[in-house]
């Protein structure tokens, strides 16, 4: 038997977890290592999957199933494909950033650094379920340590906003827990098999369901993870969550809980329902442009720093949907590199304004001023955040946002031309933003700011690193993407009517293949 | 010689065993009040009414055990004439009921004497009821189940008010009384049409009587059937006749709210459960709807309710109605599934009133007579280990991965997904996400620090070995039924499969 390494990284944080909980309180340096070792461990054990990982490959990997309880009919089967990596692979870096970046934490440091491992173990296991019901287990239970996070160490109207992002999501997955079982009873019914298996599912859905009765799951996924995106018009807890919480979970809810929506979409949405996707891809296409240019522009009137990025990532997330529901090769790869880029970039900022209002304890963009005097580091470590955000070329955000574009465009073209305009309207929110508070001639306390320690430049540049790195070089990416995506988009295909445009730009080698097979039909 | 034999009148044969666990804990109950009267001394009276209410219980947990061993290897029967069914769920249930007594016990043992009440007397009463609510699960006919719901209802009825000096007890006690006599006035009509209709008490020949013919009038079985459900619909606070739930459930005192809350609901959903699944078994097109109309109605009540309440008693109290709707769930579901969903929803929900008002009664303290949610505030601070216990019992009646409370809903949705009752399901669901909002409240409070110049709530008491013991087997029953639920649903699968007398 082989080492079971993806269950080693959901019981790893969560052991950790519990190591930090036995430790006394006031020893808080042995809780912030124990925390920190653990979350390295974890960082460790994922890299050690992705060097294994089979690039070129599109099933799941490191499978392992086992039985949980056999009369429910539920599995414990987790595996990772090329959807779920880089998922994977960013909840193991954005948590010991996170944990580094909270040392600030005074209050309760021990409850915080284990919730923090808790919410990792919970990620993982969401991002690594193969099975509908472990996915949702680990879905709901994810939602429990960012509530205590939120509301126990966030600021201002904390209370208020933790409610309201547990409600929001506990509500949006009444939906989906009820299409779980129904997906489950229905396949039940016609093969006499009780399973929650992706894997056997996904083979029978398509041909299996009614067309009205998978419109309606279509509907009832669609629901639960729209919510998660946060899809206009079920952002509204999204603004207020992102603002309260602390920075390590601003982080972490930007960077990885939101992909759980979109990669809910991909991972169960598409491959179980492609009949009512294609034919409903409209609906979330026009939401998601909504989101776009909404996000933005709302982005642009906020007088909060925090609350500025809040909204801008439901514009980031906006293009997400759309690559995803421009049902193309190049509009998912582009979904799924920008989930990375997002959470790596986002990551960045919140990590920036958390380091600013710990020195001056406000966030209102009016308040600052002239900060690139005293703090040129910090200054230019965010310009080059926001335009990595922003997506200019060189940053890894250029790359997933043109390829989704891309695959936009191929397929669904007007979209595409509207959507592309929250490029420039991005452009305008942060950079406004950069200039209001980083240039001009600082007063009273902006002139003194100190910039950024060495303690908090290990939190930024590994982040940003990446992102200029993939933006340069996003090939190690795409090629482990690619297969798994290709997988998805085939799938469809051969269950519908659909035909997605034949792929050019990122596979560059096979294309001239491309055009002479056209000419031959 | 053999015609001599055939003239005997013939006496049924009683089975001993299948009356063994309501027999012991009613001689147990006599048996105190006998103690009480011979024992001069009044402080010893009590230390010995003890021992004999745990040796009771232990001897009818052993009987049940029994029981359950000796049905697995010779089926399920019947004994009395058909009048009591012994089988996998008369055990099941009485084995939950057993075991929230026990635990309902271990809450009053230090509260009696804190609160100088008459001890022997309060362990008679718990013994009295929970004989009736063992013979309630096994009551297979009408009138043995009419029988038992008053040995259960009689006795909560004076415990409900037992404390007499707190004007709120003895508020609950009178409520309880005037409505449950009511409703059982009520149930008894039912059962008198019923057998009207179909011409038997006895709930197996009713179903068979059903199955068999087809009514020409069903308008008597229909009101008959109406009006029994008025009656356990009382007992189980379901909605609409749950409006003596908050008023009862605050004004009692804590152990006995406890006890009402897990062992009163189980029983009474036995009863509930027998009368539909096999009286009426072969018409479930007809109760079907009922049930979902008051599943429906006590979710939305129940949830609804409870966010307006600004005392923890009185938003547990809402909350049990709420969870009656999600048990109404798995009785809608009709079939195998549904049953063994309800049985599994009855005693994780069980366990979990139990420590959750275990909790309330240490924070409300001495006199029991204050519950508010301002109580609890800053609780995590001041006693971390009590808030923290009582949080993951919150978050296990919301429902959260990993705890009971998600085993037991999802076993009715599933259910309820299996019967193609998808509505129903997801209202079910929605309601959830709106008791979350009160049990977060709740949470909320606990971690709210009591600002400076406040005055700080009184602070809770020292938890009794009792209550300590209920909190941690509540707490320890949640995470473990949560990470390996294999076990209890098992379980809860051969009940089913060993019913039908």
């Amino acid at each position: 038997m082989t080492f079971p390494v993806l269950t080693t990284l959901i019981i790893l944080p969560l052991a950790g977890a519990i190591a930090t909980t036995l430790v006394s309180g006031k020893r808080v340096e042995s809780v912030r290592i124990i925390g920190q070792i653990t979350a390295l461990a974890t960082l460790g054990v994922t890299l050690w999957m992705l060097a294994d990982f089979g690039t070129g490959r599109a099933g799941y990997q490191f499978l392992s199933d086992h039985s949980w309880s056999s009369d429910l009919g539920i599995r414990w089967i987790v595996g990772v494909d090329g959807i779920s990596l880089f998922m994977v692979v960013l909840n193991a870096i954005l948590t010991p950033i996170a944990l580094l970046a909270s040392q600030r934490v005074e209050v309760r440091a021990k409850a915080f650094t284990a919730w923090i491992l808790v919410l990792e173990a919970a990620l993982m296991g969401a991002f690594l379920s193969l099975d509908l019901v472990l996915f949702f287990v680990f879905f709901e239970l994810s939602l429990v340590p960012m509530y205590f996070l939120i509301a126990g160490w966030g600021h201002g109207r904390r209370q208020y906003a933790a409610m309201k992002f547990f409600i929001y999501t506990m509500a949006g997955s009444a939906f989906l827990l009820v299409g779980i079982l129904t997906v489950a009873y229905l396949h039940r019914d016609a093969t006499g098999l009780l399973t929650f298996d992706i894997r056997v599912l996904q083979r029978w859905a398509p041909a299996g369901l009614a067309p009205a009765t998978a419109a309606w799951l279509f509907a009832a996924f669609t629901i639960a993870f729209a919510v998660k995106v946060p899809l206009f018009p079920l952002h509204t807890w999204l603004p207020d969550a992102h603002t309260e919480a602390p920075t390590a979970g601003s982080v972490i809810l930007a960077g990885l809980m939101l992909k759980l929506g979109t990669y809910g979409f991909l991972r169960f949405v598409l491959p179980l329902f492609p009949d009512p996707t294609v034919r409903y891809a409209w609906v979330l296409l026009t939401l998601s442009v909504i989101g776009i240019i909404y996000g933005a522009i709302v982005a642009a009137m906020q007088p909060d720093l925090k609350r500025l990025i809040a909204y801008s990532s439901i514009a980031h997330l906006g293009f997400v949907v759309l690559g995803i529901f421009a049902l193309t090769q190049q509009g998912l790869d582009g979904a799924i590199f920008t989930m990375l880029s997002h959470g790596l970039t986002t990551g960045v900022l919140f990590l920036i304004v958390g380091f600013l209002y710990e020195r001056r304890h406000t966030r209102l963009i009016a308040d600052f001023g002239g900060l690139w005097k005293a703090a040129p580091v910090m200054g230019g470590l965010f310009v080059m955040t926001a335009f990595a955000s922003v997506g200019l070329p060189g940053f890894s955000g250029f790359v997933g946002e043109f390829l989704a574009l891309l695959g936009a465009f191929l397929t669904h073209r007007w979209f595409a031309v509207v959507a592309a305009s929250g490029v420039i309207l991005a452009a305008v929110y942060l950079l406004w933003a950069v200039q209001r508070v980083f240039t001009g001639v600082p007063e009273g306390e902006n002139a003194t700011i100190r910039d950024l320690s060495v303690r908090e430049l290990t939190c930024v540049v590994p982040l940003l690193g990446l992102s200029l790195f993939l933006g340069f070089y996003p090939r190690p990416v795409l090629d482990r993407i690619g297969p798994s995506v290709k997988a998805v988009v085939t799938h469809i295909e051969r269950s519908t009517g659909y035909e997605a445009p034949s792929p050019s730009a990122p596979e560059a080698e096979e294309s001239p293949a491309g055009p002479e097979s056209e000419e031959a039909e | 010689m053999s015609a001599l034999a055939a003239a005997r009148i013939t006496t049924p044969g009683i089975d001993w065993l299948s009356i063994a666990p309501v027999a012991i804990l009613g001689f147990t109950a006599v048996a105190i009040v006998l103690a009480r009267a011979l024992i001069r001394k009044r402080p010893a009276a009590y230390p010995v009414a003890m021992g004999l209410t745990v040796l009771g219980l232990a001897l009818a947990a052993v009987a049940l055990l029994a029981q359950w061993r000796r049905f697995r290897l010779e089926g399920p029967y019947q004994s009395l004439s058909g009048m009591v069914a012994v089988d996998g769920f008369a055990a099941f249930i009485g084995i939950v009921v057993v075991f929230a007594t026990a635990m309902a016990v271990l809450l009053a043992s230090r509260y009696l004497v804190r609160e100088r009440l008459d001890g022997p007397e309060y362990l008679t009463l718990m013994l009295l009821s929970s004989a009736g609510m063992v013979a309630m699960a096994s009551a297979n006919d009408l009138i043995t189940v009419f029988v038992a719901l008053e040995i259960v209802s009689i006795p909560l009825y004076v415990l409900a008010a037992f404390d007499r000096r707190r004007n709120a007890s003895l508020e609950a006690g009178l409520k309880y009384f005037l409505l449950g006599a009511f409703a059982s006035a009520v149930f008894l009509y039912g059962v008198a049409l019923t057998y009207g209709a179909t011409g038997s008490t006895n709930l197996t020949l009713i179903g068979r009587f059903l199955a068999e013919n087809t009514l020409l009038h069903e308008g008597a079985l229909l009101a008959g059937l109406a009006l029994m459900l008025v009656g356990l619909g009382f007992k189980v606070a379901a909605a609409p006749f749950q409006m003596w739930t908050p008023d009862v459930y605050e004004g009692a005192p804590t152990p006995v709210t406890a006890f009402m809350a897990s062992a009163t609901k189980a029983a009474a959903f036995a009863a509930l459960l027998r009368l539909l699944y096999t009286g009426l078994g072969s018409s479930s097109a007809d109760w079907r709807p009922i049930v979902w109309v008051l599943a429906v109605l006590s979710l939305l009540v129940g949830s609804i309710g409870a966010v307006v309440q600004t005392d923890v008693k009185r938003m547990l109290a809402y909350s049990s109605i709420n969870h009656a709707g999600f048990i109404l769930i798995g009785v809608e579901a009709a079939g195998d599934r549904g049953l063994a969903a309800s049985l599994t929803y009855l005693a994780i929900y069980a366990f979990l009133a139990l420590g959750s008002f275990a909790i309330v009664g240490l924070v409300t303290g001495r006199g029991d007579s204050d519950s508010a949610l301002s109580r609890f505030r800053g609780l995590t601070q001041r006693r971390p280990a009590l808030a923290y216990a009582f949080v993951l019992l919150l978050l296990a009646q919301a429902g959260v991965p990993l705890t009971a409370g998600f085993v037991a809903k999802f076993r009715v949705f599933a259910a309820a997904v299996a019967g193609d009752s998808y509505l129903l399901a997801l209202i079910g669901m929605l309601t959830a996400a709106i008791a979350a909002f009160v049990y977060l409240r709740i949470v909320l409070t606990m971690f709210l620090p009591v600002e400076e110049g406040e005055a700080a709530p009184p602070a809770p008491l020292r938890a009794d070995p009792g209550t300590s013991v209920v909190i941690v087997v509540a707490c320890a029953l949640t995470v473990v039924v949560g990470v390996a639920p294999a076990a209890l649903v098992h379980v809860a699968e051969r009940a089913t499969l060993l019913f039908r007398g």
